[in-house]
């Protein structure tokens, strides 16, 4: 197969092209231009269509529209942006439609730095809109696994009819590696989308309506519970992480995306020098990996330190659940645009390491 | 010859409507599916309905329906026709998701030329969510947010939505109707009609405002709104046609 030399927002373009997207909407802003860039220019060689839209709002609304007529459709931003998106993420949850979002992070609040970072991360897996939905996250950390991860995102929002997000901080969209991508898929218009609303159809005919706005709150009942079921498969069966170095581990790095390679060069590091130190590294934010967490030995494992380029750290909350303060629960955090070294992370270690050896709790 | 008989048309559901006594989105809903009946569209047509009145529509009209976030249609619409350019596309929106909440998107939709049709029904209110103050609400008109009727020192003029879309390049047709009486109604019928013949023949984006009643939120009778409709309304939103690609071109 064919090794390419591709930037991560490109190579999330087009592998998102070879799953069979066909349709994109976006906006720009700083770090992810590339992925709309690239799919002006590449979707039209497929029969599919792209628009700049006139800001983030109408993008997820264009998506909508698509998607509705059962196409393949993803919109892409960065934090600010992915904020504006939010209704419209909302609705494509309630009207069940497939789609998928990409968000570049940089950091925030507010327009923020527009460096990368990993800001949203509660945003990601808690509220990406109104109204307790949730979407299965996808959070790359290399250039092939951004390609691999979109693919499996438009899998996962086509299976489900539900969107799905894949979130990465700029780092991952910015930077080169050798990629190989998956072949060209061949598309069709499947059906008509918004299953959910088709059951509900006030006409019961041939007509199809898709709608998330459910006049009776006995229809919202049924698929809302039609929803928890589906999120509770999802942490059966899709839940993704890695476990690197942790047969032995008695000091865990919990950390994602970049932070999670620069966290391997720091253990690759320390291992050398002899300290057992392992990493889990969350692949799906959402379902959360909890139980690589919740089997860690308490009486071997002496702390996690729980590694983001984010102040303060967000994934801890779902650390902390996960291990229900049987094991210390620290942290490393750098914030947006303040690159975290394989230093930083050692020496943030070694720190809590002394103070182990000091019996400081 | 066979005696024309009125029939319900296929497009319609056979359902009594949801709305207010007197109110005439029943009546724009009756036109478009009569017309897209006439036109054989029936199959072919993906509408996108707005929040507000139009919304329940949705119970009405027997062909597929998205229903768009509150201002959202013409995004919606654009998405949907992008993507199923085979399909017949309009839109079906009131003045405060039209012209307020989602001002950017129409205006964007018609400056992109979008091949879909835009059916604007104002009803100088916000009529779902119990009568406040619209951008098309009158001058002196009562609403709930502003008992003492529109002050312009406040809030500003009635925005005239023909008159600025007129102003793109790109749409095609962009008209104004009232459904006021019978022989208006018919003009108003008349106007869909080229609108959707736009479409259908590739032409770009068509916009056709219906100037509507809302008896419940005015406090009127169904025959006392018309008469403000004919004595206000229509005064300060002149009935004509402000782009019609043939005059234009
Ligand atoms: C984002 C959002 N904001 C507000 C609302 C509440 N809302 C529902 S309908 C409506 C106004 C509709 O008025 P108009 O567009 O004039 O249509 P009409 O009901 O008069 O036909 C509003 C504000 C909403 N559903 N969503």
């Amino acid at each position: 197969m064919e090794k390419l030399f591709m930037k991560g927002n490109e190579a999330i373009a087009e592998a998102a092209v070879r799953a069979g997207c066909r349709f994109f909407a976006g906006y720009p802003i700083t770090p992810q231009n590339e992925i709309p860039e690239y799919l002006s220019r590449r979707l039209p060689e497929v029969g599919g269509a792209f628009v700049q839209a006139e800001s983030e709002i109408s993008a997820i609304n264009m998506v909508y529209g698509s998607a509705a007529t059962g196409t393949l459709a993803m919109t892409s931003s960065s934090g600010p942006g992915i904020s504006l998106k939010s209704e419209g993420i909302s609705s494509l949850a309630g009207a069940q439609l497939p789609a998928v979002i990409v968000n570049v992070m940089r950091d925030g609040p507010g327009t923020g730095a527009i460096q990368a970072a990993q800001a949203d991360y509660l945003q990601a897996t808690r509220a990406s809109g109104h109204g307790g939905f949730r979407m299965i996250v996808f959070a790359p950390a290399s250039v092939q696994e951004a390609v691999d991860l979109t693919v499996k995102a438009f899998e996962c929002a086509a299976r489900d009819s539900n969107p799905s997000l894949v979130l990465l901080d700029g780092c991952i969209g910015a930077m080169m590696e050798p990629v190989i991508l998956p072949p060209l898929k061949k598309t069709e218009r499947l059906r008509y989308a918004g299953a959910g609303a088709k059951c509900l159809n006030p006409s019961g005919k041939d007509v199809m309506v898709v709608t998330s706005t459910l006049v009776r709150p006995d229809f919202q009942e049924v698929l809302n519970k039609q929803a928890a079921e589906m999120y509770d498969r999802w942490g059966r069966e899709d839940v993704m992480a890695e476990e690197y170095q942790m047969e032995d581990a008695e000091y865990v790095v919990a950390a994602y995306g970049t932070s999670a390679r620069t966290a391997k060069t720091a253990i690759r590091e320390l291992r050398n020098e002899g300290v057992r130190v392992g990493l889990i590294r969350p692949i799906t934010l959402y379902p959360f990996p909890s139980g690589a967490f919740a089997r860690l030995d308490p009486h071997k494992v002496k702390f996690i330190m729980n590694t983001e380029m984010s102040i303060p750290a967000q994934m801890i909350d779902d650390v902390r659940l996960a291990v229900s303060n049987r094991i210390r629960v620290e942290t490393c955090c750098c914030s947006g645009g303040i690159m975290m070294t394989n230093e930083d992370v050692s020496e943030a270690l070694k720190n809590l390491l002394s103070q182990c050896k000091e019996g400081v709790e | 010859m066979m005696a024309a008989g009125y029939k319900r048309p296929e497009s319609l559901q056979k359902r009594i409507t949801g709305y207010c006594p007197g109110c005439m989105h029943g009546q724009v809903n009756k036109l478009i599916a009569e017309l897209l009946d006439e036109f054989g569209l029936r199959e072919k047509t993906i509408g996108v309905l707005p929040i507000g009145c139009g919304t329940l529509s949705m119970m009405n009209f027997n062909f597929d329906l998205v229903i768009a976030t509150h201002g959202r249609a013409p995004a919606v619409a654009t998405g949907v026709k992008r993507s199923a350019p085979d399909r017949f596309v309009f839109t079906y929106q009131g003045d405060g998701d039209l012209a307020a909440i989602g001002l950017s998107e129409i205006m964007h939709c018609a400056n992109r030329g979008e091949n879909v049709t835009v059916i604007f029904v104002n009803n100088s209110i916000y009529g779902m969510t119990g009568g406040q103050l619209a951008p098309t609400t009158l001058v002196g008109q009562k609403s709930t947010t502003t008992v003492q009727g529109r002050n312009p020192k406040e809030v500003g003029y009635p925005m005239k939505m023909c008159e600025l879309i007129s102003q793109l390049q790109a749409p095609r047709y962009v008209v104004r109707r009232a459904l006021d009486s019978v022989p208006n109604v018919i003009q108003a019928k008349q106007a869909l009609k080229k609108a959707f013949q736009n479409q259908l023949d590739g032409k770009g984006f068509s916009f056709v405002e219906l100037l509507s009643n809302c008896p419940t939120n005015w406090g009127l009778s169904q025959s006392e709104s018309l008469e403000w409709m004919r004595a206000n309304t229509m005064k300060y939103f002149p009935i004509g046609d402000f782009r019609n690609e043939e005059a234009a071109l």
